[in-house]
């Protein structure tokens, strides 16, 4: 594996992923930032700028399994993924994006698996503060789907109501209900109770209607 | 027609008032303001601040009229990405992006994105100058396998 990128993120990820048993290469073009990376890692750190071929081929990437590209740059890490993938044929590539807006960018030019610690801070500040809403847990690509989660209060229109009797929009799937400690796969006979919490997926485009479906109307919008 | 140009440093302004001369409208990106000092008084186009690798700022010089694009910052991978943008996204038919990394100028070409390296062509014609030679084409000085840096010469594994 090669990591790109020496910073706070590229240190705490190669050291994580050493400790996991794996072999990584970190590439760091700043000297100061080598020396000390090199205190730490050893003979595994490269000297260099890892947009360029010469310093990926240096670090190994014609053999390596997975590049990940976590730069404080979003252009420097779309193209070292482009160059890892396209140049040295790395199957996986990993960008990290700091501007949630690139997400999309990324994947129109060839890169598909990008991480945006924005996008994460952000979704987890939403998942503390709607509390009886429809919190987004995480996007699902193929067929723009949502997987979501709702918490049931007592004023929720579905406590109390069987599952067949529930009309969701299409395409809406209530997959799983939490209920205290154990969770259970959600069946049409499944009677819902206040406190449930139920994982969902839905097409982000159903997001309101499925929630004035679970939680009824009035419920304040995100 | 309509050109956007990326970067108002010096190739960026002198490109941006070279086009108006001829009769074309410009918009010229920068994210420094004062970077537009270098346009002349009298250039009538459109200056946007801000960064070009975001579509809104891309849409703001009128990127979607657009019939050419010159990525001239001095980061190569602004100008990637900015020209990738521009040439996916917005379909613009002429974008080209000024890259001093001859071997990230020759990948990105590969991939369909045109590139100039000021860094090999400056070489070359110094070379050919000093050599009295006659000058070469630009597809010439930018077959990067004749790179002047030995360094840079395409290492055959990994290709």
């Amino acid at each position: 594996m090669i990591v790109a990128g020496g910073g706070k993120v590229g240190y705490y990820l190669t050291g994580a992923l050493r400790a996991g048993g794996h072999e990584v290469t970190l590439i760091e073009k700043a000297r100061q930032r080598y020396d000390l990376l090199q205190e730490a890692f050893g003979e595994s750190v490269v000297l260099g700028d890892a947009c360029e071929v010469t310093t990926l081929d240096q670090a190994g990437a014609a053999r390596a399994d997975l590049v990940a590209a976590v730069t404080g740059d979003d252009e420097d890490n779309l193209v070292i993924c482009q160059m890892a993938k396209r140049k040295f044929k790395v199957r996986r590539v990993i960008a990290r994006i700091n501007n949630p807006k690139n997400e999309v960018t990324f994947q129109l030019l060839g890169i598909d698996e990008t991480v945006s610690s924005t996008k994460l801070i952000y979704s987890l500040i939403e998942q503390e503060v709607e509390v009886a809403d429809v919190i987004p847990l995480t996007a699902l690509r193929k067929g723009n789907l949502e997987l979501v989660e709702v918490a049931l209060t007592v004023d929720s229109p579905t406590v109390g109501r069987r599952v067949r009797d529930i009309a969701l929009p299409p395409n809406c799937v209530l997959a799983i209900v939490v209920r205290g400690e154990s969770a259970e796969v959600v069946a049409g006979d499944t009677l819902f109770e206040a406190g449930d919490i139920i994982v969902a997926i839905t097409p982000a485009a159903c997001v309101q209607a499925f929630r004035e479906a679970l939680l009824g109307r009035g419920v304040p919008t995100s | 027609m309509h050109v956007v140009v990326l970067g108002c440093g010096r190739v960026g302004a002198t490109l941006a008032m070279a086009l108006e001369a001829e009769g074309h409208s410009v918009a010229v990106i920068d994210r420094n303001r004062e970077a537009f000092r270098r346009l002349s008084r009298g250039f009538k186009g459109k200056m946007v601040l801000g960064i070009g690798i975001d579509e809104d700022v891309l849409r703001k010089a009128g990127i979607e009229r657009a019939s050419g694009f010159a990525a001239t910052t001095n980061g190569d991978n602004t100008n990637i990405m900015s020209a990738q943008i521009v040439k996916t996204r917005f379909r613009v038919p002429r974008v080209i992006a000024r890259i001093y990394d001859p071997l990230r100028a020759d990948a990105y070409r590969e991939l369909g994105i045109d590139t100039m390296s000021s860094t090999l062509i400056g070489a070359g014609v110094c070379r050919d100058y000093l050599l009295d030679r006659p000058y070469h084409t630009v597809e010439e000085y930018q077959a990067v396998r004749d790179a002047p840096q030995g360094r840079n010469v395409m290492p055959e594994r990994g290709r």
